[in-house]
């Protein structure tokens, strides 16, 4: 047993580090942020692609470095700490690992080594209205192998090249991938809390499809895509949470009230030790998620489930309070605190709200229980 | 004990519910009026003085300076009454519940018959010059110099988070005369004329891109002696009325509430139905309205205790607590239960024209505002508990040996 990140993924959440740093990964979330129509930092992009860290997780066959589930959630961390503004969760958590998962091996061939050198972009266009995943059948529907409808909010729909869609057939709900510059595809952003992670509406009239995995099994291969899309994200949220964690104590330690430093008052210091417990805590669970997705399938979806669960807690509670301990400037569009809320509810959502998981999670645990 | 109105009560009410109705302004178009604007303001500002007009603007102040001579009670009829009726006059709550009852308290006769009625008339307007970069929960710790220059004073410094100040007409300052007493008793309160020589306002950009807070950087501005609020060295206890009477207002504002999160899970599909029939959601939103009645119910205690002629107590502070995190759990499990939809804050497209997005947007400054969670629960513990206070690192000292943080 060795529960913690092998040499080889240390060394590249090291580098990932230090080159998210050098180039600035917040200061380019707040570009985004800030100006109108920007969706995502192209040159710290493309550098990804060329640092061959977007394909870190598929395997070499197709153009990736064939690490394991593990260094993929190392490189989330970094990410997720950093704040990048890039389409890395779309297109590597999310498309690539739906395509590795789902689609067949003439589909593979064809995208995932485009998606591995991050030259084109992937996303998942699930939802359509306001919900749990899967709560309302999609109206979006595939006819003759032509896609009609609309799908929204579409992370990172704007700029993608690829989508796996959700859409409803004469056989039931399928999964299709669809290419996003056909003429019949429209695209408008959408205003989100976090436009550090865009959205778009996409609107489909006739655009050709192909289907992923079986048709009439699209929403139990989405639920298994969303499984291992979730997992990253929870490594995305814990990378996030103790960035907040470290910019509180370090705010904390210097502003002084009734003089001394406000980090010395057991209240703050309580609060700054349990984001510490909340934020272990996730991490433990996510570990388990991140071994369990190559190496024990049985335990997969509820070492997932509750790494997501906690995850998503932990950064939600670490964001918050991050505002709250730097008082009343933790509250100003000029200090970084509110992007970390913003993303740690981007988190909490994408990939279906922790009450969606806790209600799968039951399930699971009464079948392991029966 | 009873929860009903009196028979006077219930009178007034009824006479109040029907003025409101004969008098409430014709309701104007967010698109050309949004709230912060001028022309928003403005109309507000015609249903200030229609209330003035008709004794039911600071209905519980006396009348002959400009109040309504009534109850506090009539006061919170009217208030629930107007609530009711969708209204709200956030542009004058500044002046009329924080700045003012220390005019009324400490102020001379002259300030009180000067600025009392054209503030409930919603002539003028004010805000509160307290927080500083360096001190905000520690108030008492303002460095904003008032310096005596012959008959009266010039003031030097830098006051933050001042809401509204940009269309404030007078700030309530809270400066320090005397830097060698302890940080108490070397402060004094003064109003100021935003727009006297030496007072710069700036806009400040909140995390929710509105900008309804503001620098104020005063420099060398020069104030007569009757610009003084109290004593010298009294502003510390006129400080103190403005915050019991500030957390009193702000327990149990505004904003969406359980109401509103069921009415989105009625929208909100969940296998064969809605989320609202949901054993689950059902849980969460008994808590949220158990939560709820608390604060309200709190409230109409702290109204009894004032009908009986006492101050509103520390009860304020819990309400004010427990209220700010309400509304941030709310707004946080609204958009949960809108999953990845719920991110969408366009008014267009989300659900209930994105009111728990914007308040989840606003949430954590309701926790900041008016009292940190960490200060209003020292309060609780220390001042109805009784329980012993933090070793004080600057107690008994010199205001200016006090050890000050590099921010
Ligand atoms: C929306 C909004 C509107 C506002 N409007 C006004 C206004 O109109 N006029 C005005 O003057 N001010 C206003 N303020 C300022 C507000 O009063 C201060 O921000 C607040 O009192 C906190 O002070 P601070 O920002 O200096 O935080 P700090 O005092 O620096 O606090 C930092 C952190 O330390 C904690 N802390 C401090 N002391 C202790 C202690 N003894 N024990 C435990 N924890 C402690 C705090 O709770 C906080 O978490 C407003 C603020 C907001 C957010």
């Amino acid at each position: 047993m060795n529960v913690d990140y092998d040499e080889d993924v240390r060394a590249l959440m090291d580098h990932a580090r230090k080159l998210l740093d050098a180039r600035g990964a917040i200061d380019a979330a707040r570009r985004v942020l800030e100006t109108a129509g920007d969706t995502h930092a192209t040159g710290l992009w493309r550098e990804l692609g060329a640092q061959g860290w977007c394909g870190v997780a598929i395997d070499d066959a197709h153009g990736g470095l064939g690490m394991a589930s593990v260094a993929l959630a190392g490189l989330a961390e970094e990410l997720g700490r950093s704040l990048a503004p890039v389409p890395f969760a779309s297109s590597i958590y999310g498309f690539a690992q739906a395509i590795a998962l789902a689609g067949s091996e003439t589909q593979r061939a064809a995208l995932l080594p485009e998606i591995a050198s991050g030259a084109l972009i992937g996303t998942l266009a699930f939802t359509e209205g306001p919900g749990t995943p899967f709560a309302a059948p999609p109206t979006a529907r595939v006819e003759r192998g032509r896609l009609h409808g609309t799908k929204q909010p579409v992370t990172d729909g704007a700029i993608a090249d690829w989508a796996v869609v959700l859409a409803a057939t004469a056989d039931g709900p399928g999964l299709f991938v669809v290419g996003l510059n056909d003429p019949g595809v429209t695209r408008r952003s959408v205003s989100t809390l976090d436009p550090t992670r865009p959205a778009a509406r996409l609107d489909f009239a006739d655009v050709p499809v192909e289907p992923v995995g079986r048709t009439g099994d699209g929403v139990a291969l989405a639920a298994q895509i969303l499984t291992r899309y979730a997992v990253p994200l929870a490594f995305e949220a814990i990378g996030g949470a103790d960035a907040c964690l470290e910019m509180a104590v370090a705010y904390t330690r210097t502003r002084f009230a009734f003089g001394r430093p406000v980090a010395g008052y057991q209240a703050v210091k309580h609060r700054l030790a349990d984001i510490y417990v909340k934020n272990e805590m996730a991490r433990s669970n996510a570990y388990y998620a991140a071994w369990a997705a190559d190496h024990d399938p049985a335990v997969f979806e509820s070492a997932t489930a509750a790494a997501r669960i906690a995850a998503c807690e932990a950064y939600w509670f670490a964001a918050k309070e991050l505002i709250q301990l730097h008082g009343g400037i933790g509250f100003t569009w000029e200090m970084d605190c509110h992007l970390f809320y913003r993303r740690a509810r981007h988190l909490s959502t994408a990939a279906g709200a922790p009450d969606w998981w806790r209600a799968r999670l039951a399930d699971q645990l009464r079948q392991v229980a029966a | 004990m009873t929860f009903d109105d009196t028979p006077e009560q219930a009178a007034y009410r009824a006479t109040a519910r029907t003025w409101i109705a004969d008098h409430m302004p014709a309701p104007i178009d967010a698109a050309d009026a949004p709230i912060g604007s001028t022309e928003h303001l403005e109309h507000m500002r015609l249903w200030q003085r229609a209330k003035a007009e008709h004794g039911y603007a600071c209905i519980a102040w006396p009348a002959a300076i400009g109040g309504g001579g009534g109850t506090p009670i009539q006061q919170a009829i009217f208030d629930q009454e107007e609530a009711r009726a969708g209204l709200s006059s956030n542009y004058f709550m500044t002046g009329l519940k924080i700045c003012l009852p220390p005019l009324l308290k400490h102020g001379s006769d002259a300030q009180r018959a000067r600025f009392i009625a054209p503030a409930v008339r919603g002539d003028e307007i004010w805000c509160q010059l307290f927080s500083e970069p360096s001190n905000g929960s520690d108030l008492a710790a303002a460095r904003t110099r008032a310096v005596r220059v012959g008959d009266g004073w010039r003031i030097d410094g830098q006051k933050v988070w001042n809401s509204n100040a940009d269309r404030s007409d007078f700030g309530l300052l809270l400066a320090r005369t005397d830097p060698d007493l302890v940080k108490h008793a070397g402060l004094t309160m003064f109003w100021i004329d935003m727009r006297a020589p030496g007072v710069d306002v700036r806009p400040l950009r909140q995390m929710n891109g509105g900008a309804e807070f503001n620098e104020v950087y005063l420099d060398g501005v020069m104030l007569r002696d009757d610009q003084r609020v109290g004593d010298i060295g009294e502003g510390w206890a006129v400080a103190l009325t403005t915050l019991a009477n500030e957390r009193a207002a702000l327990g149990g504002g505004t904003g969406p509430t359980w109401r509103d999160l069921l009415a989105l899970a009625r929208l909100v599909p969940s296998g064969d139905s809605v989320l609202a029939d949901d054993p689950v959601f059902g849980q969460q939103l008994a808590g949220f309205y158990t939560e709820a009645e608390s604060f309200r119910l709190l409230g109409l205690r702290m109204l009894s205790k004032l009908s009986r002629g006492e101050q509103p107590g520390p009860e304020a502070s819990a309400a004010k607590l427990v209220w700010s995190n309400h509304v941030q759990a709310l707004s946080a499990a609204a958009v949960e239960l809108t999953g990845d939809y719920g991110m969408i804050d366009d008014p267009a497209l989300a659900p209930l024209a994105a009111a728990f997005q914007a308040r989840l947007m606003w949430a954590p400054g309701l926790r900041i505002g008016g009292g940190t969670d960490e200060i209003l629960r020292n309060i609780i513990a220390e001042r109805v508990l009784g329980l012993p206070a933090d070793a004080r690192a600057d107690k008994g000292m010199a205001f200016r040996d006090i050890p000050q943080g590099t921010r």
